[in-house]
């Protein structure tokens, strides 16, 4: 069955009467990242108020691998087991060179994590469970609301905003501008975006189709170089809910994107990978791509988020899961900094740590895409010998690049990081583990918290909260399920963690003072924290 | 020989690194230079036996 898109409704918005009280966070983009940042701030107590000047969910399917790391973060968000639910569950992937498959991944062989490595799960369901989350939290969401000129006063923002009825001002303190990859705002503030564009087309397609081309019930990941149905090129082949497949066909640089995406063109394409199966074409699109990010995401009292300040190629899953992880790390710090709670550079730290995760996935997608499209003779023939020698020689497998999968950023070595040398080192994220009742992420994520694992006490610093894990004392404690949760993170031992899960620092002999330590740290430490 | 992978993470590094010191040059100046990367390689790994195990593997997938 086709996705059934329902509009949401205009309704006028009050600033178009009179004039709005300032409104802590302007959101321009309800996409998957302006929700969920919108849903993050609204968990904390801050409202917001979210523009776009659409309104319906994304079209076509768009992005669709999501990574555990992501899942994690919407759990956070109250929409990670719906959409796992919902989802198709993959984490095996084969990697074939012509007709022979060279060899297979499986991405998360270890039990004991609440989700999975990855799900497919088009972009227009992500979208409608975050809206129905948001309009649960009461946000204010306002659609045919389009932002089309702001001015930064240096402690708000002005933004003047289309609607079908006129236009009206209103103030922010911050502006988020979840804009997308084409985003208005940055190109209104006339902000170099700069990086590498690939000149190669490529073709994807949505296919309807009751038969599994995997030949197995669980679904996988495909990808092929050099096919026999597409010669000379690139295929992709993954699943999707509703018995929907996903194709990407790489056309080379010379063929014509308006041509290529029709159906007379598109249907013989299909029908060599997918032979007689009775398929219905759902959606295509023809795109090139390119790898670019802004110089800095923060900009006095405007910040980017996702696609507005990073682009990557799809080959990897960077894109959407690259910038859940930059709500992820921005809506503690700004609901933080609007409470007065945070440091002077907090906000900047959004900064530095996300320019960081971007420049990983687009050091990762580069690399992807480079192998997938040699430029010159003698890459194509390091390329080619790749492959050939992957057939025989693992260590060749190992080069055989078709997109490093998207995995959660370490921010070891940052300046709000402190020290520790428990197994999860300071900077990574939160490793999942069983506990007798849920999840270790469950009772983590969301706030600066401290969990003792096995025979450690915690001491009381205001502001960090407190859990034990397997012993018993005067603040929470759980039950384990199992080793796992000390095999992953060791006994006797304290990690502190922020609200984006990750973890600060870790203390085999936690004192009041050493955690206060990171906690101010890691808040920001020039300014003074307000109990 | 069935050759084990030995760079880890590390080989999307050496492999761009590759492909970056190639950028810019002839064919003829690539093969030069795959031609003194090689003998360099063969140095380093500094047993005859290996090396001469490693040219009859190589050569071996040329008839394939």
């Amino acid at each position: 069955m086709a996705y059934d898109y329902q509009p949401f409704p205009y309704v006028p918005p009050p600033g178009l009467t009179g004039p709005e009280p300032r409104h802590p966070v302007a959101i321009v983009g309800a996409g998957p990242i302006g929700l969920a940042l919108a849903i993050d701030l609204a968990q904390r107590g801050v409202a917001s108020v979210v523009l776009d000047d659409n309104n319906v969910v994304s079209v076509g399917s768009r992005a669709i691998c999501w990574a555990k790391r992501t899942l994690e973060i919407f759990d956070r968000l109250g929409v990670g087991e719906r959409m796992l639910e919902k989802g198709v569950t993959w984490q095996v992937g084969r990697n074939f060179h012509g007709a022979d498959e060279i060899y297979s991944f499986d991405l998360l062989p270890e039990d004991g994590h609440k989700y999975p490595a990855f799900i497919n799960l088009q972009q227009y369901y992500v979208e409608e469970y975050l809206i129905e989350r948001a309009q649960e939290l009461g946000i204010d969401l306002r659609f045919k609301n389009k932002v089309v000129a702001h001015e930064d006063k240096g402690d708000h923002v002005v933004l003047t905003v289309e609607t079908p009825d006129g236009s009206y001002t209103l103030e922010a303190s911050y502006l988020a501008a979840c804009d997308g990859a084409k985003s208005p705002t940055r190109e209104r503030m006339g902000l170099p975006f700069e990086g590498q564009t690939f000149e190669e087309h490529f073709l994807i397609v949505d296919v309807e189709m009751a038969d599994s081309p995997f030949g197995t019930d669980t679904p996988e990941r495909w990808f092929w170089f050099r096919p026999p149905f597409h010669p000379g090129q690139s295929a992709l082949l993954h699943k999707q809910p509703d018995n929907i497949y996903r194709i990407d066909l790489q056309l080379g640089p010379d063929t014509d994107p308006v041509e290529e995406a029709t159906e007379e063109k598109v249907r013989p394409r299909l029908r060599a990978i997918l032979g007689d199966r009775p398929f219905r074409l759902d959606w295509m699109s023809v795109y090139k791509f390119r790898c670019a990010r802004l110089e800095r995401f923060v900009h006095g009292r405007v910040v980017f988020v996702g696609d507005s300040a990073h682009v990557v190629s799809p080959f990897g899953a960077r894109g959407g899961n690259g910038g859940i992880q930059d709500v992820d790390n921005l809506g503690w710090k700004l609901a933080a900094i609007l409470e007065s709670a945070g440091g002077n550079d907090l906000l900047e730290s959004y900064n530095t740590e996300r320019v960081y995760g971007s420049d990983e996935n687009i050091l990762n997608s580069t690399r992807a895409t480079n192998f997938m499209t040699p430029k010159s003779p003698i890459e194509a023939m390091f390329r080619d010998e790749v492959l050939r020698m992957a057939h025989h020689h693992p260590f060749a497998r190992r080069l055989v690049n078709s997109g490093r999968l998207s995995l959660p950023c370490s921010l070891a070595g940052m300046p709000m990081i402190g020290t520790g040398d428990g197994p999860v080192a300071p900077g990574m994220a939160i490793i999942d583990a069983p506990l007798q009742d849920g999840w270790l992420l469950e009772q983590v994520q969301g706030r600066f918290v401290l969990v003792g694992f096995g025979d450690v006490t915690l001491p009381e610093v205001t502001g960090v909260d407190r859990l034990g894990i397997g012993q018993s004392a005067e603040y929470p404690c759980v039950a384990p399920d199992g080793d796992l949760v000390f095999e992953r993170y060791g006994r006797g031992i304290a990690y502190l963690f922020r609200p984006d899960g990750h973890v600060v620092a870790s203390f085999q002999n936690p004192t009041a003072e050493k955690v206060q330590g990171a906690y101010q740290r890691a808040l920001g430490a020039k300014t003074q924290v307000t109990a | 020989m069935r050759q084990d992978d030995k760079l880890g993470t590390e080989g999307d590094a050496v492999y761009a690194a590759l492909l970056t010191a190639h950028e810019g040059l002839s064919e003829a100046e690539s093969h030069r230079m795959n031609a003194r990367l090689v003998l360099m390689l063969a140095n380093q790994v500094g047993d005859a036996d290996t090396v001469q195990q490693l040219i009859a593997d190589a050569r071996a997938l040329a008839e394939d």
